[in-house]
């Protein structure tokens, strides 16, 4: 079947087996950024923007972007090396197989909410696993962005 | 101790990396690897134990798309292991590539190499099998001298002497003592006999097992592996497949996790099979179930042990042996039940007289067991502190102070740990540090929250090896580029760790330069220098002195070539980093110009190669707190707090020291709560998904607080010792002991899950 959807920013047109699911599309057309951990929706490494709303491209058939807005890592560089060289910092990448997901979902998190309490942090990201970093490395990296942002004058989104 | 200042090491350097995985650059397998190779899948048994009696295959090569299918008849028959060790192996020869007695639920059964996955999909489902159903072995208590065998076949063979017998379903058994322990049991004031038993964990790693094969330019078998052991993966196929190591290339590219997981070479020999008979790429990657049934996962264990002491506290005896289950191969089997003892006994050489360490390790039918994070050392560990909290409860003292009177202490010789030595040890620092910074006083006492609520606290140490005394070889290469750069080459494998970063800062520091300037390859066969890989937490302690040792030599080179230049003899020039001077005349001469003169009419490489090795293993040491609060209702365990006081001698990058430590702990926390290997009463696999084994998310895990207490270790490299694998250690006796203090009941067998909690609960308000 045929589909037309817009991929990080470009008008795409393609012809698709029906089953296929929106992943390995992705893949297919170059966006290696986008992880597979798991096939039960529980890791959140395939984590895309569809319309700006965090989604699972593992659960969801790519027939059915068709006509919406996707984004993928590789669309939003900028916005990521943003707060990413914080995260850097603590060593938080580790393995950084898990890392593309979180930082998209991370992305949605600070469009959603500039201005997150830990707590906040948590709940937003409590569907990205990660098995190396133990998880504090990569709020201790978000919370330096936040507070860095803040003594720089704090305009949100920069 | 030495106090120094360094310009690189002991700094909390960004790993060299991080920016390309951050943000989602193509650094792993399925990124850089063709598109179109040959999809591998694996059809697997559905019998615990059976032999197949026929196996029909011509419907599957009906299907379009499919290029082979290959079964146990098509495979050569030589036995080989997948465990990831130095030469000879201490683990059996047991596999082949596909073997007609298939011997967990899980197995494989055929090969099946296809265009698409949709092909080799549909394939698998049309090859016929029929099997001969045999009973299972599924209790590993009772697989010694089990009528059935697991590994009837003649040409099981030990290649090292670890006290195995097929006929026995033995992989290994062994004991070991020193002092008379009965004796001096029979003497304590008290003698405390406990059983323990630790299930089968998950590495779990992001980034399921994956291989890509093809023939290179030469027709060489070219291998790219998620592999932690690039060196020992290429002896691995050699054996399996018959051919020459000069026909096989191994390397890896990122790793996306491996925890020892990819310490086994779990799924190479398939697509590489499948390469060498059809001469096409292929490729298998995985699924998160088959990661889960079919991989490497932790040695169940049940640890016996029996712990004298006198009244006032004093730990005199220790007399402990260890069943472990081995699963349906015995990969790792004979060598992570050592650690169970060797790195737990060692805590208490304080006041010890005597100790005795016995084992059997058993095959079962149930998935083959591997090397995980810890090694064995996490289960024993998990055991003996659990005693000593046990002993503590009983004498009425306080935990700590009893763990204060009977540590081992820096410069103790330690009996059951090869009677090496605690050169560097500031285990007794980090209990007074863990005591304050987590507030020890506070927290222990029980605290009812009058909501149904209890909050209450536990403690546990730890120890671990940092690399494998007279066997792990770490080598590095060192090369002075004519800009005055280095490259650094190693066969170490970097899985997330930042190991390429850490050895770039020791040479950064050697050689006097950037970190910058320090370009880290690894780990591939054909430019690698031979190391052991990336495991038995050696890769700072044995490969970081290999390249210290290699900048020694290089600046020699670079001394000798720069003599040439100012006219004078080597011992005249003295290395200054970006220069060498003549002393006497005080003229310099600049890298470049030393670099540019290597390549000119030279008969001097400014490179070296160095290999390193060491006698003993420096254990690292640590203490970990956790206060909980516990919901006496439901049974549900929230972790408030886990802090930890880590020596790991002197952290090489304090920020990666530290996320390692962080991560550990997380992963213990998830053994100790939430996850388990499961099987039904048939022996096939009941928590194959994410939904059923559940990892700890962030919102499981408290507030964690890591710190150093630096000890100066004086055989490794900037006096470090090693860090990734301590850290898992003391999540399952400090969480059971909070639980015991929140509940009165001690649980001996992990997980410990709400629902076994609250059902403990009930019968103790049924039978007070």
């Amino acid at each position: 079947m045929e589909i037309k959807l817009t991929l990080n920013g470009r008008p795409l047109t393609d012809q698709i087996d029906p089953g296929l699911l929106l992943i390995d599309f992705l893949r297919d057309h170059g966006c290696f950024s986008v992880k597979r951990g798991c096939e039960t929706s529980n890791c959140g490494l395939c984590t895309v923007l569809m319309d700006g709303t965090p989604i699972l491209s593992c659960s969801l058939l790519a027939a059915r972007a068709a006509g919406h807005q996707i984004q993928t890592l590789e669309g939003l560089q900028e916005e990521a090396a943003d707060f990413a060289g914080f995260i850097a910092d603590q060593g938080a990448d580790q393995c950084g197989f898990c890392n593309p997901g979180f930082v998209m979902n991370t992305i949605a998190l600070l469009r959603e909410n500039p201005d997150p309490t830990d707590e906040e942090i948590l709940a937003y990201l409590s569907g990205n696993l990660c098995r190396c970093s133990g998880y504090e490395g990569q709020l201790r990296g978000i919370r330096s962005y936040l507070l860095s942002r803040g003594k720089k004058g704090g305009s949100h989104g920069a | 101790m030495e106090h120094k200042e360094y310009k690189s090491v002991n700094k909390p350097v960004r790993k060299k990396d991080a920016m390309q995985l951050l943000l989602g650059k193509p650094v792993y397998l399925d990124d850089i690897t063709p598109k179109d190779a040959l999809v591998v899948k694996i059809l697997r048994s559905p019998h615990a134990n059976a032999v197949i009696q026929e196996i029909r295959t011509d419907a599957a090569m009906k299907v379009p798309g499919v290029a082979a299918v290959y079964t146990w008849e098509d495979v050569p028959k030589n036995r080989f292991t997948i465990a990831g060790q130095t030469y000879p192996e201490p683990s059996p020869y047991d596999r082949l590539i596909l073997d007609r007695h298939v011997r967990f639920a899980g197995d494989a059964v055929a090969i099946i190499a296809a265009e698409t996955e949709k092909a080799a999909l549909k394939a698998m489902k049309l090859i016929k099998v029929k099997y001969e159903i045999l009973q299972p072995v599924l209790d590993f208590r009772t697989a010694k001298d089990h009528p059935v065998l697991v590994h009837p076949e003649e040409d099981w063979f030990p290649p090292c002497p670890v006290g195995g017998d097929s006929r026995r379903n033995l992989v290994a058994s062994d004991v070991n003592s020193d002092g008379d322990v009965d004796e001096v049991l029979s003497q304590c004031d008290i003698v405390l006999d406990r059983t323990y038993h630790t299930k089968a964990f998950s590495q779990a790693m992001m980034e399921t097992f994956r291989t890509y094969t093809e023939l290179d330019r030469y027709g060489r078998l070219h291998v790219i592996s998620s592999t932690q052991i690039v060196f020992h993966c290429r002896r691995i196929l050699s054996r399996a497949l018959g051919i020459p190591m000069s026909r096989i290339r191994v390397e890896k590219p990122r790793i996306g996790g491996g925890f020892g997981a990819k310490q086994t070479a779990v799924c190479e020999v398939y697509p590489a099979f499948v390469t060498m008979k059809t001469g096409r790429p292929a490729k298998l990657i995985y699924s998160r179930e088959e990661s889960q049934i079919a991989g490497s996962p932790r040695h169940e264990m049940e640890i016996r042990v029996r712990l004298g002491a006198d009244k006032d506290g004093r730990i005199r005896g220790i007399d402990l042996y260890t069943l472990s289950n081995s699963g349906a191969y015995g990969e790792h089997g004979p060598t992570t039940v050592g650690l169970s003892g060797h790195k737990s006994i060692p805590l208490y050489t304080g006041n010890l007289e005597a100790y005795r360490f016995g084992y059997d390790v058993v095959y079962t039918n149930l998935q083959a067991a591997g090397a995980y994070r810890g090694y064995g050392a996490t289960q024993g560990i998990y055991a003996l502190e659990t005693t000593v909290n046990e002993l503590a409860e009983q004498l009425s003292i306080d935990p700590t102070a009893l763990r204060d009177i009977n540590m081992v202490k820096e410069g103790m010789q330690m009996p059951a740990y090869y009677n090496e030595p605690a050169n560097a040890c500031a285990l007794d620092r980090c209990m007074e540090h863990c005591r304050k910074m987590f507030g020890w006083e506070e927290k222990y006492p029980v605290r009812d929250m009058g909501n149904g609520k209890v909050r209450a606290a536990g403690v546990a140490m730890a120890m671990q090896g940092s690399c494998i005394s007279n066997v792990d070889v770490g080598s590095a290469t060192l090369k002075l580029n004519e800009d005055g750069t280095y490259n650094l080459i190693i066969g170490a494998a970097d899985m997330g760790t930042g190991c390429d970063t850490i050895l770039a800062q020791m040479a950064a520091e050697c050689m006097d330069c950037q970190v910058e300037d320090v370009a880290v390859f690894g780990a591939d066969t054909d430019s690698s220098p031979y190391d052991s890989g990336s495991y038995a937490s050696s890769t700072t302690y044995i490969t970081g002195k290999a390249v210290e040792r290699a900048c020694s030599q290089l600046k020699e080179k670079i001394r000798s070539t720069a003599a040439e230049l100012l006219g004078c003899s080597p011992q005249e020039t003295v290395f200054e980093g970006k220069q060498v001077r003549r002393l006497d005349t005080g003229k310099t001469v600049s890298l470049e110009e030393i670099g540019y003169k290597s390549q000119v009419n030279s008969t001097q490489a400014l490179e070296v190669t160095v290999s390193h090795s060491s006698p003993i293993s420096p254990p690292p040491f640590m203490v970990g707190m956790a206060e909980i609060e516990l919901d006496k209702e439901t049974g549900l365990v929230t972790i408030l707090d886990y802090m930890a006081v880590v020596d790991c001698g002197i952290p090489v990058n304090p920020a990666l020291a530290r996320i390692q430590t962080e991560g550990g702990i997380v992963q213990g926390i998830g053994h100790t709560l939430t996850e388990d290997v499961r099987y039904d009463r048939k022996g096939r696999p009941m928590g194959s998904s994410f939904m059923q084994y559940k990892l700890p998310t962030r919102l499981d895990i408290g507030t964690l607080k890591v710190e150093f207490e630096h000890s100066y270790e004086p055989t490794g490299p900037f006096g470090a010792k090693s860090i990734g694998e301590i850290v898992i250690n003391t999540p399952a006796p400090a969480l059971t002991h909070a639980i015991y203090r929140a509940t009165g009941v001690w649980h001996r067998e992990l997980p410990i899950t709400p629902e076994k909690i609250a059902l403990s609960l009930k019968t103790e308000a049924k039978h007070p």
